[in-house]
């Protein structure tokens, strides 16, 4: 007999009302799979976008234009003193032994002639063919076929950008150098080939010259500075909030305060760098120690919030037994606790470095962001970093440094992704350990 | 149909503090103690744990805390080598001694007296390191060992004693935590002994096994009494018949009633012992 009073409801009416709502629950779990399809599907849309975006104009930034010229090394023009220093080398004509090739080349005889096709090769020409002679003194007074990078305007023709239908005045390539480039590509002496400048080269106002040598070089330093000062500071501080510090008012103060840091703006960072390193101790601007130092103060909550979760994680069984055979805390901490933690310090690390390689604002604002032509040698001398170049190359006009600067975005990403790799592999070893 | 299971459940007698004697009825004395402890009472924060609580422990005995849970007996044996220090609001008052030597003492340090007296988990805990490792780390932070070859001896008749050396001798740098639940736990009281206690504490130590690794267990403890005094806290009144000289019963923080084990079983002198060991609560 069913019940018509509240309360309890009988095992058949139960089994009945189950049965009735099975259908709705199914429904709902249904409908929240498919929400959750579709969320995945929409990112990963989004993701294609925006990497199919950034191959198809960064790929053709790691390839650009070059001319094969035959050049006459001709040491009484390159080194008319003969004293066979870089000095020398700079004094000499290098200028003119090229272009005297490359008007043979195109076939160029009047003064406007030889303007024009003095403008297809890029100014960074003769200091090649200085350094290759310099590197090699037995090229002197030899001929040889020799590989230039055209002009970046000449590369944007080649690559279509510029249409040879626009009226001459108002394109930056005139008539006679598409006469002549059409004349080098029928010979076959136009060659599209990997950019060397671009990996090799530094920063430069000619696009077809600029690279991202140097601030690479100035990412790895600022990085290492950046690792050597957070990684232990960050992991001693969440070791000793967690494990050691008495739980009073002024360790939660501190608490709170770290988690709050965790959010401050990064160019906030940026300002207290400058004011302190650079204003109040008088430190050189665009170094990748203050740079480093900067990120790391950035970084430091996030390392010491995910190293202290990791902490957290460890069982409290491991720690008992510890204390159980006698083992005093210290001994507790970096016997058991601290390796059973690495791995999710390692993640945090990580991601905070991550998080440090691409940051722009604070760097910008220790100065980070002068054009520097020189490779940083040391963490004390000036230079820039990846993001910083990748906002410098944004900002240029030049058709050239689109590429350049999908291009330089696709390295930061393989940079990035190849440290993020390497952190897998780190803690997938730590974690092996059982 | 409820009506037809055979027997009502017994009556659930009401548990009234005032019956609660104030001094433990049995003997809490016993002939050249090991460890004594007198008037232990615990709080944590406001809460009183356990209060009143006088027992002597015996060299090479085995004395079982019993009754219901929440009533103290755990507490009361973490009390024993410290192992409450590192409950933040936990405060413990009274004397505990260990060979005439006041544990709580300003200037004692726990290490030396966690090495005096062991502990036996309730969830087998072995280090996430290999056998070996687990059994040499007490003896390795301790400086126990001369060498290397004295401290594989060590872990040798640790492990020996612990019953466990025929099963791991071939493979000791296998981890610890892939052995079975009984054999960790074997392990466990492997390591505690690998430091030579004269106490040796188990907290539940056999409610995760099975019961024929729970026999193995209990045929350990019998074999290390002769060497050890072994303080075991346990919720199967058998396993306390079986494997104890003694009893204890604890009720509601308070230490009710102690003797000889067969003499409790037998005829319990306090009600609530009565009650608790013939079924009626717990």
């Amino acid at each position: 007999m069913i019940s018509t009073s509240k309360g309890m409801v009988s095992p058949k009416m139960a089994t009945k009302r189950v049965a009735a709502s099975m259908a709705k629950r199914k429904k709902s779990e249904r409908n929240f799979q498919l929400l959750g399809r579709g969320a995945i599907a929409v990112a990963l849309a989004f993701l294609v976008v925006l990497f199919s975006s950034i191959f198809s104009k960064g790929l053709p930034g790691f390839f650009q234009y070059y001319v094969e010229i035959e050049v006459d090394i001709d040491r009484e023009k390159l080194d008319p003193t003969g004293i066979f220093s870089q000095q020398s080398l700079y004094d000499g004509d290098a200028r003119g032994v090229i272009r005297s090739a490359l008007y043979a080349a195109v076939g160029a005889e009047g003064r406007s002639n030889k303007r024009a096709a003095g403008k297809l090769i890029s100014p960074g020409a003769e200091q090649r063919l200085r350094k290759m002679v310099y590197n090699d003194p037995s090229l002197m007074d030899t001929t040889q076929t020799l590989r230039f990078a055209m002009d970046d305007d000449v590369d944007s023709f080649l690559r279509g950008f510029i249409n040879r239908e626009t009226p001459e005045k108002d394109r930056r390539i005139n008539d006679r150098m598409v006469e002549y480039i059409d004349r080098l590509q029928a010979d076959g002496k136009i060659i599209y080939a990997f950019s060397d400048y671009l990996i090799f080269g530094s920063a430069s106002r000619n696009p077809e010259m600029a690279g991202i040598y140097g601030a690479f070089i100035g990412s790895i330093l600022t990085l290492s500075v950046c690792l050597v000062l957070a990684f232990p500071i960050g992991v001693a501080t969440a070791i000793y909030l967690e494990e050691i510090a008495p739980k009073n008012r002024i360790t939660e103060i501190v608490e709170i305060n770290i988690n709050n840091l965790a959010a401050v703006p990064s160019v906030v960072f940026g300002i207290l760098g400058l004011a302190v390193f650079i204003g109040i101790f008088g430190m050189p601007r665009s170094i990748p120690l203050i740079g480093g130092v900067v990120l790391a103060l950035m970084t430091l909550p996030t390392i010491i919030i995910s190293s202290r979760a990791a902490i957290r994680a460890v069982p409290p069984s491991v720690r008992e037994a510890a204390l159980g055979v006698g083992a005093s805390q210290i001994q507790t901490i970096f016997h058991h606790v601290i390796p059973l933690a690495m791995p999710g310090m390692l993640t945090g690390t990580i991601i905070g470095m991550a998080q440090a390689l691409g940051e722009t604002a604070p760097l910008l604002m220790i100065g980070m962001v002068a054009f520097i032509v020189d490779v940083p040698g040391s963490v004390t001398d000036p230079g820039t970093v990846l993001p910083v170049q990748i906002f410098m190359w944004a900002d240029f006009a030049e058709r050239m440094f689109v590429q350049k600067t999908s291009a330089a975005i696709i390295v930061l990403l393989a940079f990035l992704i190849t440290m993020n790799a390497a952190a897998i592999v780190v803690r997938k070893k730590l974690e092996r350990r059982w | 149909m409820i009506e037809s299971q055979k027997g009502a459940p017994p009556e659930m007698p009401d548990i009234d503090l005032a019956k609660l004697p104030n001094t433990t009825i049995g003997d809490i004395y016993v002939e050249n103690p090991r460890m004594t402890a007198r008037q232990v009472q615990v709080n944590y924060g406001d809460k009183t744990a356990i209060e009143g609580v006088s027992l002597d422990i015996g060299g090479c005995e085995v004395i079982s805390f019993i009754g219901p849970s929440g009533c103290g007996k755990s507490t009361f044996l973490r009390c024993l080598n410290r192992m409450n220090d590192t409950i933040k609001t936990c405060k413990v008052s009274g004397d505990i001694r260990l060979n005439g030597d006041d544990i709580y003492a300003p200037d004692v340090d726990v290490v030396p007296l966690r090495a005096r007296v062991g502990m036996v988990f309730q969830k087998p805990n072995p280090f996430p390191k290999s056998i070996f490792d687990n059994v040499a780390y007490g003896p390795k932070i301790h400086g126990l060992a001369e060498d290397r070859g004295h401290m594989k001896q060590i872990v040798q008749e640790a492990l020996e004693r612990a019953g466990l050396w025929s099963e791991v001798h071939n493979r000791l740098d296998d981890p610890g935590t892939g052995l079975s639940g009984g054999q960790q736990q074997r392990l466990c009281i492997a390591r505690a002994i690998a430091v030579s206690p004269e106490i040796i504490l188990m907290d539940e130590p056999c409610s995760a096994l099975d019961p024929i690794a729970t026999a193995r267990i209990e045929h350990l403890i019998h074999e290390l009494s002769s060497e050890y005094s072994i303080v075991i806290v346990t919720h199967s009144l058998q396993q306390a018949a079986r494997v104890s000289k003694r009893t204890a019963y604890f009720h509601l923080g308070r230490l009710v009633e102690v003797g000889l084990t067969d003499r409790l079983f037998m005829k319990p002198q306090h009600e609530m012992t009565n009650n608790y060991i013939t079924g009626r609560f717990g």
